[in-house]
Order: C-alpha cells, then structure tokens, then sequence
C-alpha cells in the first residue's frame, strides 16, 4: 500500500513546511526580537513622556497584530503579489517566498510582543546591576537581554508553533500547488476535501508530531536552569 | 582629602521629602556607617552616590569634581565605584561569569581574569564555585558573590547597603572579615547603610545618623551613642527603656521606683517622673548571685534567644523585661536556654537618661 511516489510526496511536503516556516521564523526574529527588546526596555525610562507615550503605542499595535488573523494576511499578501497588484511584476505570487512573506508577517507580531515582555519582565534590579558594576548603557541592555534569553527562545518557538500550522494565509498566496507549493497544512485540507484520508491523516500525524517535538523542547528548555 | 562629598543633596519623589538637606564628607580610607530606621532615605542616598538617581537639588562630589549626570561621565563614574544592593541580584550565568562581570564590561586585558576571580572568590570563602549557577546558590552564597562581584574591580568607594541583612551568623562574618580586609589592604572608602547597631560599631570609622530623610549626627560610634539621646532611644527601639518615678536617696543616688515593686538605682540626681536607659551590653548575666559593686542586681528568667552573630542578645524577665547583650561564646559556655534562671547585675552609673 505505501509506495515509493507516496512518501516521496509527503516528504517533499513536510520539508517545504519546515522551509517555509523556518525561513519566515527566522527572518522574522532577526527583525522581532530587536524592536521587542527596545519596546521591553523602554519600561525602564518611563520619565521622559513622549518616550512613554511612544513606547504605549507601539506596544498597543503590537499586542493588536498578535492576534492577526491569517487569512486577512494571506489576502493582503495576495493582492500585494497579484498581477496587478503593486508587487505583481516580481511574480511571486503561488511560490513557496510569497508563503514565507505571509507566515513571516505573522511570525514578526508574536516575536516582537513574547520577546517584549520577557525583556520587560527582567528585574529593574539587573539592569541597575550592570551599570552600578560599570556597564554602559548598552552593555547593560544586553546583559537584559541575556536574562530575557529563555522568554526570546519561548517568542521565536512559538512562532514557528503558529507558523508550522497555520493554514488560511499560505493557501490564499501559496495556492496549494502538488510539488510546488503544498504544505502540510494545505494538503490536509485539500486531501480531506477529496476523501483520500490516508495522506490526509499521514500528514496530520507528522504535522503533531512537528507540534509536539517543538512543545517537548520547548518544555525542557523552560525546566532547564533554575528559576528566579 | 574627601573622596566623596554631598552638599546640600535634596531628593523628592512625586512631591515626597525622601531625603533633607544632607551634607557630610567621607575621606579617603574611611569607612562611614549610614545608621537609622526603615525608610529614613538610607538606600535612596547610597543609589544617589552610586549614581543610580540624580538629586532633586544639591550636588556630589567626586573626588573634588562636582559630577554632571551625561550617560558617558556615569558611566565612567560608576567604574570607580561598586554597590551591593541589599536585595541580592545576581546574572543568570555562572558564579565566574559574575564575579567578571564588572571586568568584563570596562574590556581590556582578559589574562590575569581567572586568577583574579579566583583570588577573590577565596576572600568571600567561595573556593571552587566558579562553574555553579549563581541562582542555584544559597542567601549567604549569593550575597558573597555579590560582594566579589564588587570587589574585583578594586573600587575607590564601595557602597553597601545592608550588606548582612538576612544572612546567618557564619555569613555575616565572612562578609564583615572581607570588608575590613578590603579596608585595610587597599584602603578602600565605604560607606555603609546599616542598622545592626553591632555592625556600626565593629565597621565604623565614623556614623551618620539618618532619620525621617535628615542627617541628625554625625561622629564616631562612641560620640553618638555613648550618650543615648531621645531619638535614640526611639531609633533604636532599645528595649530597656523605663519610665519611673524617682527619689534622690540618702546616699545621693536616684531610686527610681519602675512599678512591679522594681527599684532602679542611678547616680543621676532627678526627682520625679523619669525615663532613661540601660544599655544592653552594660548588663552583667550570670548564673550564680555575684558579690559586685553593681548595684543593681535582679534575678530573672530567659524569654528569649536571639542569635546575632557573634554575640546573642536575651530577653530576660526579671518583673520587667530586659535586653542583655552576650558574646556567643559566653552563651555557649553558660549553657544557657529559654526558661533558665540567670542573674542580671549593672552598675548605678548605667543607667543613662537625657
């Protein structure tokens, strides 16, 4: 029953998954975890008031686009990357890189906040700390981060925990194309749509087991250390 | 020559005197014990001379320049000073990795770092913690490192704040051996918040007495305290405190009548409604009735242990309560224990009123 072309297909699938919502977690962390440790630092200066109102502000749309739902960015992306859409001469639309953009604009909201209130949530104490023992202001926003370090791994697996199973967005840029554009997420729902529920459940298998890996490492890595 | 001055340093938070009008000089080598209660603006003051908080008026100086609060002077400042923090903070590294810490951010040469950290580690007893996590470490433990953590960068003025609060007789000494060495070796300033009144008097070159955000006195421990003033007697909390009425006798003492059918005996001369004080480590506690010159002498029962340190202070029952200070050495050898009778002896001359 299990031929050759068969786990061959669902192979292709699942490392286009992990490409694709590899790539978007990573890009996005690169860029989150920068603006969410000046977010989550900007706590500490709550004097100045711009800086504080600023700080509610962006912190507010943050928060908001946390909870972006995936199909309205997939339709943005799509009609960003549609023929006559504004990037449409890039023809990028239906490639594996317009479903990086997609689950990368989500990914980018969840890094930024989950790394913001880590850093956020480092003692007052540790930052006064390093610059009593002679850091500069840098050096002791580093050394923030540092403590923040396990709440900016937790920020970047659970983007790719969101990524790796999101659905809406990638079908709408990604188009669900046998080869070239199937994920695990798109396969399941095409295949159940068609009754072929042995590829169907195959792929919801390997999409749990994704989920569960990531939840088991991350669940180590959390017990791991001692806890202030 | 000063190394750090405060002149006429006013902290306010939203519209809350913290601290008053403080002035005072700390000279090179010294050791300067910040005593007073809870909330007298201790803390508040040694994170302004750390640097932490800038004044809401009046100024420090450093070295005889006058410090101007750009991020870059702090910065530079801040090295040549070191603070631990009563609450004890520590990096989510290694012990070695935090003790460096001060090192490693002023850059520079790295070789010599392991001997140093080592070196220091010895000082606060922490022999071959390097590779710990810091938070996996005791109270005791993390306050040491917190004090390597300061210590290693050699500062010019080192700022404690209750460095042994909450720390265990062993722990406490270690950290007051270190700091007396520190004092002595390299003859590093501090300046110590503090109110183990014990404490002041071991460390203390000289005292400033901090209370509701003003400095009341500054001196030496004995200039202060030999003299107990009102204040201090509330400060301190000093449990034998009396209140009494008094009658010169004939042989020109006071007898001063304290209710419960105890009579005190003073070699001041007051008539009348008296309040005055004995201090603790003027009691002499035996076990046996002692034949002195002491001419007070009660026979009372112990309440209370409480272990300081190197001394012990008891609660003794004797119709009134009162507050004996003893070395534990001595408490060890009397064998002593709630409910044991002991004796307590003073002299006339001991009991001070203001």
């Amino acid at each position: 029953m299990i031929d050759k072309a068969f786990l061959e297909e669902i192979l292709s699938i699942t490392l286009l998954s992990l490409r694709v919502s590899g790539t978007a977690v990573l890009i996005g962390a690169l860029i989150g975890v920068p603006i969410g440790t000046v977010l989550g630092l900007g706590r500490f200066k709550g004097k100045q008031t711009l800086m504080h109102f600023i700080n509610i502000t962006l912190t507010s749309i943050v928060n908001t686009f946390m909870g972006l739902p995936p199909v309205v960015v997939g339709l943005v992306v799509y009609l960003l990357l549609t023929s006559s859409g504004p990037l449409g001469p890039l023809g990028l639309l239906y490639t594996p890189t317009a479903m990086i953009i997609t689950q990368f604009i989500m990914a980018v909201p969840i890094i930024t906040g989950v790394t913001m209130s880590a850093v956020g949530s480092v003692e007052k104490a540790i930052r006064e700390k390093a610059l009593s023992l002679g850091a500069t202001d840098r050096q002791a926003a580093w050394t923030v981060l540092r403590e923040a370090r396990m709440g900016v791994l937790t920020a970047i697996i659970v983007a790719f925990g969101a990524a790796i199973s999101e659905v809406g967005g990638i079908m709408i840029t990604g188009g669900n194309i046998r080869w070239v554009t199937r994920t695990l997420t798109t396969a399941i729902v095409v295949e159940t749509n068609l009754g072929d529920f042995d590829l169907a459940i195959s792929l919801g298998v390997i999409l749990l087991s994704i989920a569960f890996t990531i939840n088991l490492v991350l669940t180590i890595i959390q017990l791991r250390g001692p806890k202030r | 020559m000063p190394i750090i001055e405060a002149q006429n340093l006013f902290k306010e938070y939203s519209g809350r005197q913290v601290l008053k009008d403080i002035n005072f000089r700390v000279q090179n080598g010294e050791i300067f014990v910040l005593v007073g209660p809870n909330g007298a603006g201790k803390t508040t003051l040694l994170r302004i001379l750390d640097l932490l908080e800038e004044p809401t008026n009046g100024g420090i100086l450093f070295d005889g320049v006058s410090i101007n609060y750009s991020a870059k002077d702090k910065s530079a400042l801040r090295r040549r000073i070191s603070m631990v923090f009563q609450q004890t903070v520590l990096f989510n590294m290694s012990v070695f990795d935090n003790v460096a810490y001060g090192l490693k951010v002023r850059g520079g040469n790295k070789v010599g770092v392991e001997q140093r950290v080592r070196v220091i580690l010895e000082r606060v007893q922490l022999r071959g913690f390097e590779h710990k996590n810091a938070l996996a470490l005791s109270g005791g433990e993390a306050q040491r490192v917190a004090l390597a953590q300061a210590l290693i960068t050699e500062p010019e003025l080192l700022l404690l704040d209750e460095p042994t609060a909450n720390l265990d007789p062993r722990n406490v000494s270690i950290v007051e051996e270190a700091l007396s060495r520190v004092n002595r070796e390299r003859r590093t300033t501090m300046i110590v918040a503090t109110h183990n009144m014990l404490q002041a008097e071991n460390l203390a070159h000289r005292v400033a007495v901090l209370n509701e955000a003003k400095i009341e006195m500054i001196g030496t421990f004995q200039e202060i305290f030999g003299e107990p003033s009102k204040f201090l007697m509330d400060f301190a909390k000093l449990e034998n405190v009396f209140s009494g009425v008094s009658r010169v006798s004939a042989e020109g003492t006071s007898v001063i009548d304290v209710g419960e059918g105890l009579q005190i005996e003073a070699t001041f001369k007051k008539v009348g409604d008296v309040t005055f004080y004995v201090p603790p480590e003027d009691i002499v506690l035996s076990t046996r009735q002692l034949v002195s010159s002491a001419r007070n002498t009660f026979e009372g029962r112990i309440v209370q242990i409480s272990d300081l340190g190197s001394v012990v202070k008891l609660r003794v029952r004797a119709r009134k309560d009162f507050i004996v200070q003893i070395t534990k050495r001595s408490f060890n050898e009397m064998q002593l224990n709630v409910d044991s009778i002991v004796f307590l002896a003073f002299k006339a001359s001991s009991v001070q009123t203001d």
